[in-house]
């Protein structure tokens, strides 16, 4: 069974966590002045690694809390996880991150 | 309003000795930052911090940090959890809510007892891992629960109600395979 790191309880088996989408997407200022292509790209597009991917994921059935986490999607190997608000370990930074 | 509290009361079991339901308590779920722990902690009688996972007793009030910033508090009755917090939090941001009737409890006991729950359950039970006073929310096959370990070989469970049958039911079969 995978385990995944929560940052506040340790960790836990997979099954309690759930998957969160893509990490480092910050919502837009002011959402107004955007044309409706770059309000589409804010909601819609995403990035689809091969490789080191930086992810929000959920303990969903522990603390409850939002975390990120740096996988390897070709692995499934959780390199790191660190807290909302964080910035991914420099060491690491190889993950193509947002803005 | 129909007379409900008979429906509230965990299913009996009676086919193994090792889970068995408790009395009706009183539940609150707090959340809030460091300043309402620390006032819901000095109006309870209870040194309540944000550290996860970790529980507090006194006499027979609990709280159970779930997380950062959730607790679950347990006494005896609901009403005075809510008559002794809500003067201590009343000019602080904070969620209180009676969750008294949601969930219900039970206790697992015995040698077996973290093996049984092992069998639907991923936590490590060892001592060294899960110590004693170590709380969390967790699944146990399908249901969600929450354990807490009061005891070397004794569990508290706490389960919401409508998942009650099916956590002692399956506690039970496993106690079968496991303990028998």
């Amino acid at each position: 069974m995978l385990l995944i790191e929560c940052p506040y309880c340790g960790e836990r088996s997979e099954l309690e966590f759930v998957y969160g989408g893509q990490a480092h997407i910050a919502r837009p200022k002011n959402p107004a002045d955007f044309s409706a292509q770059e309000w589409t790209d804010y909601l819609y597009q995403r990035d689809n690694i091969k490789g080191v991917h930086a992810e929000r994921w959920r303990h969903t059935h522990g603390c409850g809390r939002f975390f990120n986490a740096l996988r390897d999607t070709t692995t499934d190997h959780f390199i790191t996880t660190y807290k909302v608000g964080e910035s991914p370990p420099a060491a690491l930074n190889t993950a193509k991150v947002g803005p | 309003m129909a007379d409900l509290s008979a429906a509230r009361q965990p299913p009996r079991i009676t086919a193994c000795g090792l889970v068995r339901p408790l009395p009706s308590i009183g539940r609150y779920i707090l959340r809030g930052g460091p300043l309402v722990i620390a006032a819901a902690g000095n109006a309870l009688g209870l040194a309540i911090s944000q550290t996860v996972c970790r529980s507090w007793v006194n006499v027979n009030r609990a709280a159970l940090c779930l997380g950062p910033d959730e607790h679950l508090l347990l006494g005896p009755d609901a009403l005075e959890i809510a008559g002794v917090l809500e003067p201590a939090l009343r000019d602080l941001s904070h969620s209180l809510v009676d969750v008294s009737h949601r969930q219900t409890a039970l206790e697992i006991s015995g040698p077996h007892a973290a093996a049984v729950l092992n069998a639907g359950c991923p936590l490590d039970l060892d001592p060294a891992a899960f110590p004693f006073g170590m709380c969390t929310r967790t699944v146990l096959a399908k249901a969600e629960i929450v354990l807490w370990r009061t005891g070397d070989d004794i569990f508290h469970i706490e389960v919401w109600r409508s998942f009650a049958a099916y956590v002692s039911r399956f506690l039970d079969e496993a106690a079968r395979e496991v303990a028998f």
